[in-house]
């Protein structure tokens, strides 16, 4: 699995929102994308899934160029994605709202079982509430559902898009540690987009700060902890904090 | 606010497999014998008081139950708004009549090519604005139904302003047969296309056609991420919805036996639109009860020949304002535990 992005450029309408980044994502990391309200993130995730149109630039999948390709069969290739704001089916319970996650897969009845022992696994909570409506969920269980639902597809890459928006302190904790679960675990890459710097840089191997559709930094994540231009800018703490 | 819905699965519910028989039964017998209700003492206040009440059942209500059954696939089902959907059942209809007055086919030879002809237009009127979201589509199926009626109106082939005189009726099933004698009969076919139609929504609706116009319905790209080819389902709904609408078009061509471009203009449209809001978009018994209803009242009270309109309006406006969901709304499972026993 190799995800690469290169000069891509991504319009709405006469609004340049990406000018021009490149982004890679090897097998095995989990690769963060920070950056401040705006910065262009969600639609560097969008683009990736097909949801928007690449303008210029590619998007190499696999050595594959996906940036011309329908958005479900990105999704076929195994590239899936827990969206900003989780969209979970309101109307649908959990358990459908899993089930549809794997709506795609050939196999998918044999795999079914299997699948939502392993997503239950992770997210224990998720069983207890099968039957519920996705829209009565708390905010918490909607993310585990979002990404539980997004692990359903088998995907080789999982985009995950600020999984610690709105949540609590403790949730914030919980599902940053579960994220380092899948990656370890279940062996799936992550590309993981925060605004919650200091919880993604700390579980991320690498990382991209992005500053209004430009990449401005690219290290690796531990050294962007203790760089003072990030400190300063996305983790509260200025340069006196040491 | 007494919920219809419930009560009536509850009921469903409560019923064991050889009372569900006999309640099918009785409902199929029931609708047998409607047409007769009028002539029969205690209901005969449900006589409509101009047009014969065989009649009225054939058009407006049966056509309008079935045309509002396939305008909800489209609505209710994958949530796309469709302001146009009288094009269908005019092509249908202009398919009837034409082919029928002028090559020796007969209707029920003709009935496959109209519902082919429906949805090759929905098709192609499908392709290029499913892309778009929401109100663009609106705007263009309204265009679109505005577009056929004035195509029908200045064509040569379609007879312009006249239309289309002497179409013939279907020709005999066994011993049923149809002509201005027995419009009772076309209240039977009709009856039987609902029936199929409520069928085919309903095998639909749990496989995964269904599923992926629920998705498509609450969120569109979240059912993109999740896989789904929203495009190649949009388009599906959108022609079996115009499949429904042309299969309705060819059997009013055969009863009414004149079609003119009048009887097809934007106002049916709405109608038929208003019919599922009415009854409870997505729902099939409240799309059933809504048209019914709303086909039926304005045939009732037609004594009140300048009121009428005023009258039917503000029924509908304050119907609106008690039930903004419809008459029957559409399950929002809050709660879907009873579900859990059913499948564990
Ligand atoms: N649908 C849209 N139409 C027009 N402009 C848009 C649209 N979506 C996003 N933008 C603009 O594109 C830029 C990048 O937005 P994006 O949502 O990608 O930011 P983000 O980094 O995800 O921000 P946040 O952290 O607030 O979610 C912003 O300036 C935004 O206003
Ligand atoms: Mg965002």
């Amino acid at each position: 699995m190799r995800l690469e992005i290169k000069d891509l450029r991504v319009f709405y309408g006469k609004i340049e929102a990406i000018k021009g980044i490149s982004v890679v994502v090897n097998q095995g990391e989990i690769v963060t994308l920070i950056g401040a309200n705006g910065a262009g993130k969600t639609t560097t995730l969008k683009t990736i899934s097909g949801l928007r149109p690449v303008t210029s630039g590619s998007i190499t999948f696999d050595g594959q160029d996906i940036s011309k390709m329908p958005a479900h069969e990105r999704v076929a290739l195994g590239i899936s994605q827990a969206p900003e704001g989780r969209g979970i089916f309101p109307g649908m319970s959990v358990l459908e709202n899993l089930e549809i996650g794997k709506y795609f897969r050939k196999d998918r009845r044999n795999e079914m079982k299997e699948d939502l022992e392993k997503v239950y696994h992770l997210f224990p909570r998720l069983k207890e509430r099968a039957f519920q409506a996705g829209g009565t969920l708390s905010g918490g269980e909607q993310q585990m559902l979002a990404i539980g639902r997004a692990l359903m597809a088998r995907p080789k890459v999982l985009l995950l898009d600020e999984p610690s928006m709105g949540l609590a302190p403790m949730m914030i904790a919980n599902i940053f540690k579960i994220i380092t679960e899948i990656n370890t675990e279940l062996g799936t890459t992550i590309l993981l987009v925060e605004q919650n710097a200091q919880q993604a840089l700390q579980r991320a191997h690498r990382a991209y700060v992005l500053e209004t559709g430009k990449v401005v930094k690219e290290a690796k994540a531990s050294d962007l902890l203790n760089d003072p231009d990030v400190r300063a800018a996305y983790l509260g703490t200025g340069a006196n904090a040491h | 606010m007494l919920n219809l819905r419930d009560a009536g699965s509850h009921f469903w519910d409560r019923l064991n497999p050889i009372q569900r028989k006999i309640f099918v039964v009785v409902a199929i017998a029931f609708l047998f014998v409607v047409p007769y209700l009028n002539e029969f003492g205690p209901t005969s206040f449900l006589n409509t008081p101009i047009a014969s009440f065989k009649d009225a059942l054939v058009y407006p209500i049966g056509m309008f139950v079935l045309m509002a059954l396939g305008l909800n696939i489209v609505v209710g089902k994958s949530g796309l708004l469709d302001l146009g959907y009288v094009a269908f059942f005019a092509i249908g209809a202009y398919t009837g009549a034409i082919l029928s007055t002028t090559t020796g086919l007969n209707m029920w030879e003709i009935l496959p090519i109209g519902i082919a002809l429906a949805m090759l237009s929905g098709f192609i009127l499908g392709l290029p604005t499913l892309r778009l979201r929401g109100d663009y589509l609106a705007i263009v199926t309204l265009g679109f139904g505005e577009i056929t009626r004035i195509v029908v109106l200045n064509s040569k082939f379609t007879g312009g302003t006249n239309g289309v005189p002497n179409i013939p009726p279907p020709p005999k099933v066994g011993p049923v047969v149809f002509n201005i004698m027995n419009p009772q009969n076309y209240y039977y076919l009709i009856v039987v296309m609902i029936l199929l139609t409520i069928w085919m929504i309903r095998r639909l609706s749990v496989r995964r056609a269904g599923r992926a116009w629920e998705a498509i319905r609450q969120d569109e790209d979240v059912a993109m991420l999740m896989g789904v080819p929203t495009l190649k389902y949009k388009l599906w709904s959108f022609t079996i919805g115009a499949a429904v609408g042309g299969a309705a078009g060819v059997v009013f061509a055969s009863k009414v036996m004149v079609i003119a471009p009048g009887m097809f203009d934007f106002q049916v449209s709405i109608l038929i639109l208003a019919c599922v809001v009415f009854g409870g978009i997505g729902n099939i018994w409240g799309v059933v009860l809504g048209a019914t209803l709303l086909a039926y009242i304005p045939e009732r009270i037609r004594f009140l020949t300048d009121t009428r309109q005023l009258a039917f309006g503000l029924v509908l406006v304050i119907m609106m304002n008690f039930r903004p969901d419809g008459l029957l709304p559409r399950k929002k499972r809050e709660k879907i535990k009873e579900k859990a026993k059913e499948t564990k």
